[in-house]
C-alpha cells in the first residue's frame, strides 16, 4: 500500500524550546559536539490506490502543519 | 442578548464562561461543536481547555469542527467572537486571527494572576475599558507563546490590533508581550488570559474580567 511521509518542523525563525531542552540534556550527557536540535513531527499516511499528490500536499499544508510557524516536507513511498 | 458558548470535547472553562455571561447580564446559550447552526445567537465565546486533547496542535482539530464553519461565515458578517486561551488558539488555527500560539519559552505551565494593559478599548469585547487601563485576570497555559513573522507583528502593531499586552512580566515568552489581538474590524478578539475567571471577588483576583462580557452586551445594544 502506498505510504506518504510528512515531516513537520518549526520554521527556522521560530524558537524551539523543546529542541533546546534536548540540546541541554545532550550537553549534560557529554555530547558536546551537537550544535543544535530542532524537534518536529513525523506522519505516515497509508493511501488507498494511487496517491493524489495535490490532495496530499493540501492535507499536509493545511492540517498537518500550521504554515504560520511550521515548514512541511512530503515524501511519496511506494513499496 | 444571547451569547453562545461552544463546548468542544476537552473544553474546561465553558461553564465559567457561561457564568460570566450571566453575571454580565446576558443569556448564555450552550452550543456543541458538532452542531451545524449557531442557534441565532448574537455573539459567540470559545472557551479555554484542551479541545481534542490538544492533539496535532492546540486548537488545530477544533478549528475544523462542523460548528466552526458557521462561526467563520458569521464572523465575516460581523458576529462578535471571543476566544479565550484554547479558544484563542482555535481562532488562530481557523484563520480568524493572525499568528499562532506555541509552547511557552520556558516549557512550564504558568498559572498566576496577570497584569494586562488594555491598548484597544474600541473592540466589541473591550469597550467597557479605557485605553491604557491596567487590569488583572488569571493566566494559565502551557502553549501560550504568541508568535508571528516580524513583518506580520509590525503590521498588527501598525494597525493597532494588539488589544491587550502583558505587564509585570511576560508569562510565556510571547512576542512583544502580546496577550491578545483583534480582527481588522475589531469584532473577533482572542486572548490567552482568562477574563471569565475574574468576575467575582469571591473566586477571582477581582472583577476586571467582567468588562469583556459587558462590552459585547453594550455593542449588541448599540447594533440593535
Amino acid at each position: 500500500m502506498p505510504e506518504v511521509v510528512v515531516d513537520v518542523v518549526l520554521k527556522p525563525e521560530i524558537s524551539d524550546p523543546q529542541g533546546q531542552a534536548v540540546l541541554g540534556a545532550l550537553g549534560r550527557l557529554g555530547h558536546s559536539g551537537i550544535r543544535s536540535v530542532r524537534q518536529g513531527k513525523h506522519f505516515v499516511l497509508e493511501v488507498d490506490g494511487e496517491p493524489d499528490e495535490a490532495e496530499l500536499r493540501q492535507i499536509a499544508e493545511t492540517l498537518l502543519a500550521n504554515p504560520v510557524i511550521e515548514d512541511v516536507e512530503l515524501q511519496l513511498r511506494t513499496n | 442578548m444571547r451569547i453562545g458558548v461552544i463546548t468542544f470535547p476537552g473544553s474546561l472553562d465553558d461553564v465559567d464562561a457561561a457564568r460570566a455571561v450571566r453575571l454580565a447580564g446576558g443569556e448564555p446559550v450552550a452550543l456543541w461543536h458538532g452542531d451545524d447552526e449557531l442557534a441565532g445567537v448574537d455573539a459567540v465565546v470559545l472557551p479555554g481547555g484542551f479541545s481534542y486533547g490538544d492533539y496535532l496542535r492546540a486548537g488545530a482539530i477544533a478549528a475544523r469542527a462542523p460548528l466552526m464553519r458557521s462561526v467563520i461565515d458569521r464572523a465575516s458578517e460581523g458576529l462578535p467572537v471571543l476566544g479565550i486561551c484554547n479558544g484563542f488558539q482555535v481562532l488562530c488555527e481557523a484563520g480568524l486571527l493572525p499568528g499562532a500560539l506555541t509552547r511557552n519559552s520556558h516549557l512550564h505551565f504558568r498559572n498566576r494572576d496577570q497584569g494586562l494593559l488594555v491598548e484597544r478599548a474600541d473592540t466589541a469585547w473591550t469597550s467597557s475599558f479605557t485605553t491604557g487601563q491596567q487590569i488583572v485576570v488569571p493566566v494559565k497555559n502551557g502553549e501560550g507563546r504568541y508568535v508571528a513573522a516580524d513583518a506580520d507583528l509590525d503590521r498588527l502593531e501598525g494597525e493597532g490590533r494588539v488589544v491587550v499586552r502583558y505587564v509585570g512580566g511576560n508569562p510565556n515568552g510571547s512576542s512583544r508581550d502580546i496577550a491578545g489581538v483583534a480582527s481588522e474590524d475589531g469584532r473577533v478578539v482572542g486572548l490567552m488570559p482568562h477574563p471569565e475567571h475574574a468576575v467575582e471577588e469571591l473566586t477571582g483576583p477581582g472583577t476586571d474580567g467582567l468588562g469583556f462580557f459587558t462590552s459585547v452586551l453594550a455593542a449588541l445594544v448599540v447594533a440593535a
